[in-house]
């Protein structure tokens, strides 16, 4: 036990004097949450739009007037002819334009339906459609607002909830995804590259001939790291919390566990790959296409997993992070207890006793 | 007559049909300075490798500071020192911490580690460096430094693996007054190099080719033998007959 404790504060040694791991493992974190939080959102926000009003009616200066309040475009009306809105859009400083023809406000309020023309550039479909979809709600409330004296009949007035998520808040997917992705790179390249480190130096044939049983090198190893990277979660969790307003509904304690069962995992991930190669290098590329690539994949956070074929869903089982995510975003963002993701962490516990067993058998036999 | 601390008979290590080491005998004594030759590829390191209980042997026994290499593992591993031809301390570390951990592995007590490691770094004359990462240290202090730690608690046998390999003459000499000196403290030492004039210093010379041991004595007798002026010579006439190509 002791000389556990030896090896385990030399373990420490190495990550406090190594700026650079220090720097991946804590900068890393806070550097996605940045830019996840505030450079990647799938929202739309700030669309320059073109709007030629030949109409000049009181409606119209009521609809554009809507739309100018809105936070999401950013309006010219600069552009009064319709061939300089194709210019606009080659040139990049439009993406979308509404066209409201002369005598829109006549025939809206006699003729009962008035044509506007929205033209929006398709080369980025998914701004494309967020756009229209933006107009048309800015629109259709107007027309609600419109009819509030003669009022229609069969009115169909949707109210929308985006549940879990009622501002629509961004962020609140990704930063399990982040999470997830984090962990898995800090805890299987750095453990893996610790371990390869020693065989590289040399220092491993020491510890081999030393009476200090193999199986605790790779205990005395991982135990710093699942340190830290506990560390790390809290850190991400802390920043999420104050930095991007995500609110934990869950029990904080299961997330830890959790945590620690996916840290675990990785570790193990780490350890199996440390065995199976002799330089730092491999190592590290190993854990970095074979475990972040998948990871920013197949989990589930980037790209909708549902929207993939067969195969790949198939595949995307076998990533630990996966399972990691769905119990992450069932605990902290919907607040639900063990019950509900009891699946999840029995299928990830699988992997960790799988990936440990091989680890562990692979090390043994290196011996002999 | 002397203790035997090594006692290897029919000694046989094979990978599949690939004999590494062939039936190789001998006997090591106390405090013996006994020299490990031949050329790469020869089945120095697996030899070297069974004693340490890093590896089974396939047949024949041997029987290292009085116990078994089959069974008995741990009891050979706190008995024996081991320093490689990499170096091998940990860079970041200190001098000082370096010496701990490696005092902490074979599981001294934290003040004799204390007390021994004050006594060694007074020794080294490592006093200013004591706080210093080992990285920032001259190759040949590391060197010796190494071997320090390899001899810090006090085994019976020391195994060194091509220990001098990239030091100048200068610091092999000193190294090789480290080594002579822990010998007459009593420790064995089983010492593997390319160097020939290394040879030289030790009491007993064994020449591997192709997994069997070819010849075995003094670096005296083994000249007077091979009608050579020196170990370079003796080297070489028997190793000139090896089938096997280095690795």
């Amino acid at each position: 036990m002791k000389q556990l404790l030896v090896f385990i504060r030399k373990e420490f040694y190495h990550v406090f004097r190594d700026r650079r791991t220090l720097l991946i493992m804590f900068g890393l974190p806070v550097a996605q949450i940045v830019l996840f939080g505030f450079a990647l959102t799938s929202e739309v926000k700030n669309i320059s739009l073109i709007i030629i009003d030949q109409a000049r009616d009181v409606n119209s200066q009521e609809l554009t007037g809507k739309i100018k309040s809105s936070a999401y475009f950013i309006t010219d009306e600069s552009v009064t002819d319709y061939n300089d809105i194709e210019k606009a859009f080659k040139q990049g400083t439009a993406r979308c334009a509404l066209i409201i023809p002369a005598g829109f406000g006549n025939d809206l309020l006699h003729g009962g339906s008035a044509p506007v023309q929205i033209l929006t550039d398709g080369s980025d479909p998914n701004t494309a459609k967020t756009v229209v979809n933006y107009l048309t709600s800015i629109m259709t409330g107007y027309q609600q607002e419109l009819s509030k004296t003669p009022p229609l009949r069969y009115l169909i007035q949707p109210e929308l909830r985006m549940l879990y998520n009622e501002e629509g808040n961004g962020s609140l997917n990704f930063i399990p995804g982040v999470m997830a992705l984090v962990l898995m790179i800090v805890c299987t390249a750095l453990t893996s590259v610790s371990v390869v480190r020693e065989k590289e130096l040399g220092t491993m044939e020491i510890l081999l001939v030393s009476p200090f049983r193999p199986l605790l090198v790779l205990v005395a190893k991982a135990i710093p790291y699942l340190v830290l990277s506990l560390a790390n979660f809290l850190l991400i969790l802390f920043l999420s919390v104050f930095v991007l307003d995500v609110t934990v509904k869950g029990s904080i304690l299961l997330l830890v566990a959790e945590s620690m069962l996916f840290i675990t995992t990785c570790l193990s991930f780490g350890l199996m790959i440390s065995n199976t190669t002799n330089s730092q290098q491999t190592a590290l590329l190993l854990s970095m296409m074979g475990m972040m690539l998948p990871t920013m994949i197949f989990t589930g956070f980037m790209f909708p997993l549902e929207n993939m074929p067969v195969p790949f869903q198939v595949i995307s089982n076998i990533v630990p992070a996966r399972w990691y995510f769905l119990i992450i975003k069932a605990v902290m963002l919907k607040g639900l207890g063990f019950g509900y993701v009891w699946k999840e962490t029995l299928v990830l516990t699988g992997m960790m006793l799988a990936t440990l067993g091989i680890a562990l058998k692979n090390f043994k036999t290196r011996l002999s | 007559m002397a203790e035997k601390v090594i006692e290897c008979r029919e000694l046989t290590k094979q990978f599949g049909d690939f004999i590494a080491v062939n039936k190789i005998s001998f006997d090591v004594m106390k405090g013996e300075i006994f020299g490990f030759l031949g050329a790469n590829g020869a089945g120095k390191t697996t030899a070297m490798r069974i004693l340490c209980g890093l590896s089974y042997p396939s047949s024949g026994t041997a029987a290292v500071a009085g116990f078994d290499v089959y069974k008995q593992q741990e009891s050979i591993k706190r008995n024996i020192g081991y320093m490689s031809q990499k170096f091998s301390l940990y860079e970041n570390l200190t001098v000082t911490e370096n010496i701990e951990f490696f005092g902490g592995v074979y599981g001294l007590p934290m003040q004799e580690i204390r007390r021994r490691s004050n006594d060694l770094i007074r020794t080294l004359g490592l006093t200013a460096e004591a706080k210093k990462l080992v990285g920032a240290l001259p190759l040949g202090w590391k060197q010796k430094l190494a071997f320090s730690v390899a001899i810090f608690h006090r085994p019976r046998i020391v195994f060194l693996d091509e220990p001098t390999g990239g030091v100048d003459p200068v610091t092999r000499r000193q190294f090789w007054d480290m080594i002579y000196e822990a010998a007459a403290s009593g420790i064995t030492i089983f010492v593997t190099t390319h160097y020939m004039d290394e040879a030289e210093y030790c009491n007993r010379v064994t020449v591997m080719v192709d997994g069997k041991v070819e010849a075995l004595d003094t670096p005296a007798r083994l000249k007077q033998q091979y009608q050579a002026d020196n170990m370079d010579e003796v080297f070489y006439r028997l190793a000139r007959g090896a089938k096997r190509s280095a690795d």
